[in-house]
């Protein structure tokens, strides 16, 4: 079933190229092939019985058996929840670039073949295996950012690209270190041999370090923070995001921010949480530090900019912030106390809700930009609207929406998961959680701004002839809204199927 | 078994959301639809909260439902609502004074465009608003609450076309979450500490004995007991919500929204959630925390009052009066309990509500004039609302008998006997004094003397309110320095003076339920019948206290006639009398003693700061760091091309060849660094590997 998942969109992006001659057709067949991932996706999410903590519809076939390689797939909630996630923003930014000419059929087929890479990344539980879905699905991802993006399309898809290379080879790197001493490549194994503190040892035993063991496992624990840390755009480590975001087209830039991001997040929670536990917990300063600087200086910095998409870009680097300090803080050393397992479960439910939350909505952010920019013959500048609201009604309503939902307010999707992510964090790291809230009331400094500036005022002449949204995009993008009004009331959808997945990261970290 | 209405309870807030939710999908022209949505979800909701508030009268004691919500790991997210004689009296003044004001609006707002979303955020603004107040669970009074600051934010910039309209609705939006994010940490808190949200809980609710008494006892770091820090942490929640001192300057600029917006939010409900907060989460204020609400509420009563006297707009000035009452409401609260400063806060919901809706209908009648320099005589013009408006200001001055007069004697009563210090009793007595004397003022200037509104000139602030008015752009707008509209003033339709008159009776009749000797509103939230007592004057100190209040007013109106009255005020031009006596003082009470220019070069001037600076540490630490390794990695490659170049193709007589190979090769470095990088990348990866597994054998 998984396999069949991941080779849908593989399958679907060949035969959009063979296509392509078709135009439109081709196109057509792209958004079915996106629907039909959404519909699988969706079935996995259904099948998933909730109250299983373990992996589900595993697959398992040996590949090298010699170095430990196998071909290994399962899901649980998380597996689960990116899937739909990414099956969802794929379709998404396929939608949106319906109306888009530039974006024929060879840009779908790349989007296809990057959701293929997601599929695989997120059910993948071998090392090796895994490592190629995450390198393949930077390919298109550079392709996309380097051929459909803006005028500095060029550097920003060459640092996009080496900035995650890098990450990634320190990633393989560590992991090889890994492989050499536990001759492991799988995940679920390894998470066991980590939680047990057996790893340390086992790298001090094979490896002939002549250092302490625990400096080395504090180094291959970086070297895959690294790696993690630059797909999230974790600051310091961020710093190819604002200019990918910006130079992607907007319809790439959902890709991007929606599903890929997750990536990274989707890696401290399956990798780094369950394999070096005792290690973030002898980093937890920094990781926080790292953590809280996420939070805070994006929003500081979004407020700062002039472009929609580059403040849009660092309030995406906010928002995956607070899944980094949800994350650090469920590593936090506590002993057996009961309360604080709820408050760690309380804090990577958040993380969950988050993922899913931040990704539904920053893709439809984008997408509005995408219909903005089109409307405006590319122009986004903050200061070069003003009066929309009186020219496109709906357009300033549907994506006020989508601003409010983005600054947690409740009744929409982001308020139930930054509501856990703090009441768990605040317990374990009050004084990081207190400076957190910084970034909150930030979001809303530049989020309010840029509705006062580009939705409210007198209205600028040049755009007083600019058309509302069409039938079809309001229908298109209903369903969205409709989505995050639902995940605002009622959380549970969601939470209700991770809450085993979450408890077994509690009580799997027993130490 | 549950009663009905308990179990239905949801159905008060729900139903103007749904109402709500049903008009942002009308079209904009389905203008009675919508209104009539509103209206009728209204009505329900008021026939409703009376069934509830008679269920309260028949079994005072609290009830509660409880819900599980959302679910993380092994435990639930539990939201819940109760009805007690707290949340009953809420309830009804709520929805009453809400569908008051609806139908007020439905004249007012009749010329607008945008008619049937006012009756959207209107519908949406009341159902959160009603939902604050049954929510058993901190956590949906919270979500509530910030929606309640959506739609204010929504209703404030209204007139969105307007800059100062979407300004001022931004700045109520931060300013009020500024002391949200408060709430919001003392909410975790509360949770951590307590395991749950749910205000009562069999037992188990945060806010119930053990709960309570373990936090009490638990000490932080700085020695204050855990329940002081979270109920001060919650009260900033309610500072940011209620205009508090020093998160007031959001209120006086929400002044830009409609009329019936500010009656509705920023006087009746939303602005009073602040202090129904305090009242809700009662039993976790310690003592040292009323102690900061009391000094808190005391300050901003006098700081507001002062800076009302020298206000020139006529809704500015009850803006302001709204401050400083709120402060009173809080005084209450911290000197007397929480029915002490409930009385107050539904006594001035009604008056205040009709004391705006007066507002509106002189401004209305006025064609959009606020200024009050500007008019003048109008109680020739609008007798209803002369007659309506004077009935409002008796009852906020606190004269004798009216219904803010038994309200806020309460308060200065409890605040002479408060055992901590005298000194909020000082501060709210001379509030008091000012307010009687700014009341006086303003009516005089609005209803007495002459009619100066055709002489006035247009001040560009006229202007600018006049041609965004009903949001209809005016065919012809006046320009500053013409002569005004030249008809008089007219009263206002029906529609609009019937919710007057209405509010009018409560204003002087409704502080009866609560007088001393028949303490029924004092009693009910406590749970106690009540008989007629002549006894209750007899308390020490209240008689005395009845006197020198009274007295005081008097002192009030007098000075005002004294200043305003005794001579008319002929021009519009003239100077205020107060401004030829202490020109300096009424300046800077007149630019509200610079507190937003304080705040411009300090707290804003920060932000900014911080803000460019995060983009500059973006751009040339973090981004410069990763541009010198990418420096640094092109440098390894041209020292790589040079090798190859120069030693291993080295040659003479291969020289003309060998420029266009370099220049090649420069051209690759520019073009081709994904390559090249990723050669060297591999490169250093297969060292390191190296050196990782063989370097340190042995």
């Amino acid at each position: 079933m998984i396999t069949l998942l991941t080779l849908l969109p593989m399958v679907g992006g060949l035969i959009v190229l063979a296509t392509a001659k078709l135009g439109d057709i081709a196109r057509l067949i792209a958004i079915t092939f996106a629907v039909g991932g959404l519909a699988m996706a969706g079935l996995l999410w259904w099948g998933l019985s909730p109250a299983n903590p373990g992996m589900q519809f595993e697959e398992m076939r040996a590949w090298v058996p010699a170095l430990g390689i196998a071909y290994h797939v399962g899901i649980d909630g998380l597996g689960a929840l990116m899937l739909v996630l990414s099956a969802l923003v794929v379709l998404m930014s396929l939608i949106a670039s319906w109306n888009n000419e530039k974006h024929g059929p060879v840009y779908c087929a790349l989007v296809l073949f990057l959701e293929a890479g997601l599929f695989g990344t997120f059910t993948a539980l071998n090392f090796v295996h895994w490592f190629i879905f995450w390198e393949l699905s930077l390919i298109p991802a550079f392709f996309l950012v380097r051929i459909w993006g803006g005028k500095g399309r060029a550097k920003a898809a060459a640092q996009f690209f080496l900035y995650t290379m890098a990450g990634s080879v320190a990633l393989l790197l560590a992991f090889l270190a890994i492989f050499l001493a536990t001759s492991q490549f799988d995940f679920v194994q390894l998470a066991q041999l980590g939680q047990s503190g057996q790893l340390t040892t086992a790298l001090a035993q094979n490896l002939h370090w002549s250092g302490s063991p625990e400096h080395l496992s504090m180094l291959l624990f970086w070297a895959v923070f690294l790696g993690f840390a630059v797909k999230t755009a974790v600051v310091p480590f961020h710093t190819w995001l604002p200019s990918t975001y910006a130079e992607a087209s907007s319809e790439t830039t959902m890709v991007l921010t929606g599903a890929m991001s997750k990536m990274g997040v989707y890696g401290f929670l399956r990798i780094l949480l369950p394999i070096f536990p005792e290690q973030m917990q002898h980093a937890m300063k920094p990781l926080l530090w790292m953590a809280v600087a996420s939070i805070v200086l994006p929003a500081f910095a979004a407020w700062a900019q002039k472009d929609l998409k580059r403040t849009f870009a660092y309030s995406s680097i906010n928002h995956l912030g607070y899944c980094v300090l949800g994350v650090c803080v469920a590593a936090q050393f506590t002993g057996t106390d009961p309360a604080m397992a709820t408050e760690k479960a309380a804090a990577l439910t958040g993380v969950l809700l988050q993922i899913f939350s931040h990704g539904i909505t920053a893709a439809a952010l984008f997408w509005f930009i995408a219909l903005l920019e089109r409307r405006s013959g590319g122009l986004r500048g903050i200061e070069d609207f003003g009066g929309l609201r009186r020219v496109v009604p709906v357009f300033s309503g549907l994506m006020g929406i989508a601003i409010f939902a983005s600054l947690g307010l409740p009744g929409l999707n982001g308020f139930p998961a930054e509501f856990l992510i703090f009441k768990g964090a605040f317990p374990l790291a009050p004084r990081a959680s207190s400076i957190a809230v910084l970034g909150l009331l930030m979001t809303a400094v530049f989020l309010l701004t840029v509705i006062q500036k580009v939705f409210s005022g007198p209205v600028n002449p040049k755009w007083s002839a600019m058309p509302d949204l069409t039938t079809t995009e309001r229908w298109a993008l209903a369903p969205v809204i409709a989505l995050m009004l639902l995940l605002g009331l009622y959380p549970q959808l969601i939470t209700g199927v991770m809450h085993s997945t979450v408890m077994q990261w509690v009580t799997g970290m027993r130490f | 078994m549950t009663p009905w209405i308990l179990q239905n309870l949801w159905l008060i807030p729900v139903l103007p959301m749904v109402a709500a939710g049903i008009s942002a999908l009308l079209k904009r022209r389905e203008r009675g639809l919508s209104a009539g949505l509103a209206i009728g979800s209204m009505t329900i909701s008021l026939l409703l909260s009376l069934k509830a508030f008679a269920e309260a009268l028949a079994h005072p004691a609290l009830q509660v439902k409880i819900v599980d919500w959302m679910q993380f790991g092994d435990q639930w997210v539990q939201l819940g609502w109760l009805l007690d004689p707290l949340a009953a009296v809420m309830l009804v003044m709520v929805s009453f004074v809400g569908l008051l004001i609806f139908i007020y609006s439905l004249g007012y707002m009749a010329h607008d465009d945008n008619f049937a979303r006012f009756f959207c955020f209107l519908s949406l603004f009341a159902g959160a608003m009603l939902g604050v107040v049954i929510a058993n669970s901190l956590l949906l009074l919270f979500m509530c609450w910030e929606v309640v600051g959506l739609t204010s934010y929504l209703l404030i910039g209204f007139w969105f076309h307007r800059p100062a309209a979407a300004a001022a609705a931004k700045k109520a939006f931060i300013t009020t979450r500024v002391g949200d994010l408060g709430l919001l940490i003392g909410m975790v808190w509360l949770y951590s500490q307590s395991g749950t949200l749910i205000f009562y809980g069999y037992g188990n609710g945060c806010l119930e004995q053990r709960a309570v008494t373990a936090m009490a006892t638990h000490a932080t770091v700085a020695g204050m007991a855990v329940s002081t820090a979270i109920g001060l942490l919650i009260f900033c929640g309610a500072v940011g919500k209620s205009g508090q001192v020093p998160l007031h300057v959001w209120l006086p600029d929400a002044m830009e929204g409609p009329t019936p917006v500010s009656a509705l939010i920023h006087a009746a409900t939303m602005v009073a959630a602040g202090v129904y907060l305090v009242a809700r989460v009662y039993p976790l204020m310690s003592g040292s925390a009323l102690e900061v609400v009391a000094w808190v509420g005391a300050i901003t009563a006098l700081f507001a009052a002062c800076i009302a006297v020298a206000q020139n707009d006529i809704k500015r000035i009850l803006a302001y009066s709204t401050v400083s009452q709120l402060g009173y409401m809080m005084l209450g609260l911290g000197v007397g309990g929480v029915a002490v400063g409930m009385f107050h806060l539904i006594t001035h919901a009604f008056f205040k509500a009709l004391l705006f809706l007066g507002a509106g209908s002189v401004i209305h009648g006025c064609t959009e004039e606020q200024d009050i320099r500007n008019m003048g005589g109008l109680r020739k013009f609008l007798p209803v609302t002369f007659a309506t408006y004077s009935a409002g200001m008796l009852a906020l001055c606190g004269f004798p008998l009216f219904a803010g007069f038994w309200s806020k004697d309460a308060i200065l009563h409890a605040a002479r006997g408060w055992d901590v210090s005298m000194g909020p009793f000082y501060l709210g007595a001379i509030g008091a004094l000012l307010t009687a004397f700014y009341m006086t003022r303003q009516m005089y200037y609005v209803f007495f003397g002459q009619k100066r509104t055709p002489a006035a000139t247009v001040t560009p602030a006229a202007v600018a309110a006049h041609g965004a008015g009903h949001g209809v752009e005016p065919a012809v707008s006046p320009r500053p320095g013409e002569v005004c509209a030249v008809e008089d003033p007219h009263e206002s339709p029906s529609v609009m003076t019937g919710p007057l008159a209405i509010l009018a009776v409560f204003a002087v009749f409704l502080g009866f339920v609560g007088t001393p000797a028949w303490p029924w509103f004092q009693n009910f939230l406590n749970g106690r019948g009540v008989a007629w007592d002549w006894a209750g004057f007899s308390e020490p100190g209240l008689v005395s206290t009845m006197v020198v209040s009274s007295l005081i007013v008097f002192a009030g109106l007098l000075l005002g006639w004294w200043f305003y009255g005794r001579k008319p005020i002929v021009n519009a031009t003239d100077e205020d009398a107060l401004e030829s006596l202490a020109p300096p003082v009424f300046h800077a009470l007149g630019n509200r003693l610079y507190v937003d220019e304080f705040y411009g070069v300090t707290v804003i001037a920060l932000t900014r700061f911080c803000a460019a600076f995060a983009s500059w540490l973006d751009r040339w630490i973090f981004g410069g760091l990763v541009r010198l390794l990418a420096w640094t990695v092109t440098g390894v490659s041209w020292l790589d091309a040079g090798v190859d170049r120069f030693v291993v193709n080295g040659g003479f007589d291969e020289g003309c060849r060998e420029v266009s190979r370099g220049g090649r090769l420069l051209s690759r470095l520019q073009n081709g660094r994904v390559q090249t990088y990723l050669s060297v990348i591999a490169a250093a990866l297969v060292v390191l590997a190296l050196w990782l597994l063989w370097g340190h054998r042995g």
